[in-house]
């Protein structure tokens, strides 16, 4: 059964720290305030978010964070370079990867994840949620870079999120 | 040392935020110009950041972090509006170098694309 009076226990804390950084402060009022709107937040606004969040990995996640973030600074490398070399260096292609993950959460963090990193943007998702488009700025070879999605950012997301 | 250390966190920002421009202009097509102003600027503003951090966290009034809810918004953002921008331009037929799979852009999916000729006509 769903808990009403804390919707989204993830939400809470993590709204906290938003109103802290915001506010750039660290005095107990301040903490208090961010606790109580990150209380009233998840409460007020439940219909814009229909499914209970549970992380049932955190060190999973820290670990994705820390790979999306080095494939974000080796992404920048490399479009850099590909925009620097020009247009004939670029070969660009759309691929189409099978999505395992269910939830609307997961889903948008996969997406995401594509879009910051080498040389991928998500470009469609389609309608029954199973496929995903990603266009790529240089694509060698589709599978592997279909594989290397699923095994890199679609695999731990999973874990994450909809363990089963 | 700091002077330095800012001074090149912030001439690698405008370098990256300056490619990222400039891949507009060079690029072949709107899928590929799409790649420029998501990711090399994320490099580039992120520097400008970090620089920011180091700047008024070392002028002795505290800490300053709020730079992180910047790069935060950044990267739910950036993400978001390129993922529109494509499935708009893959609704609208936009001129592409590579091919797009036969259903993507439709809201329906999945549909042949001979009937969807007919239906404009």
């Amino acid at each position: 059964m769903r808990h009403v009076l804390l919707p989204h226990p993830v939400l809470t804390p993590v709204l906290a720290v938003v109103w802290l950084l915001l506010v750039n402060s660290l005095s107990p009022g301040q903490i208090l305030l961010g606790l109580l709107l990150g209380w009233a937040i998840p409460v007020f606004t439940l219909r814009f978010w229909p499914e209970q969040v549970t992380i049932h990995k955190p060190m999973t996640l820290l670990r994705f964070l820390g790979v999306v973030l080095y494939d974000i600074l080796v992404a920048n490398i490399t479009v850099a370079r590909l925009i620097l070399a020009g247009r004939k260096h670029v070969s660009p292609a759309f691929v189409t990867v099978p999505l395992a993950l269910r939830s609307d959460l997961g889903i948008s963090l996969l997406a995401n994840t594509v879009s910051l990193t080498p040389g991928t943007v998500s470009a469609w998702l389609s309608p029954d949620r199973t496929r995903l488009v990603v266009h790529g700025l240089r694509v060698d070879d589709p599978d592997a870079l279909i594989a290397q999605i699923k095994r890199r950012y679609e695999a731990p997301l999973k874990e994450v999120f909809e363990p089963c | 040392m700091l002077e330095v250390v800012l001074s090149l966190l912030i001439i690698i920002g405008a370098v990256f935020t300056f490619i990222g421009s400039l891949g507009l202009a060079r690029l072949g097509d709107f899928y590929t110009r799409l790649h420029g102003p998501t990711k090399a600027t994320t490099l580039g503003v992120g520097s400008l950041l970090i620089a920011s951090v180091l700047y008024f966290s070392t002028r002795g009034e505290g800490l300053s972090l709020h730079e992180i809810l910047v790069t935060l918004f950044l990267f739910i953002t950036a993400p978001v509006s390129a993922h529109l921008l494509s499935k708009a331009a893959l609704h609208l037929r936009v001129r592409s170098l590579a091919t797009p799979p036969r259903d993507a852009g439709d809201p329906e999916g999945g549909r042949p694309a001979r009937d969807r000729v007919e239906e404009s006509r």
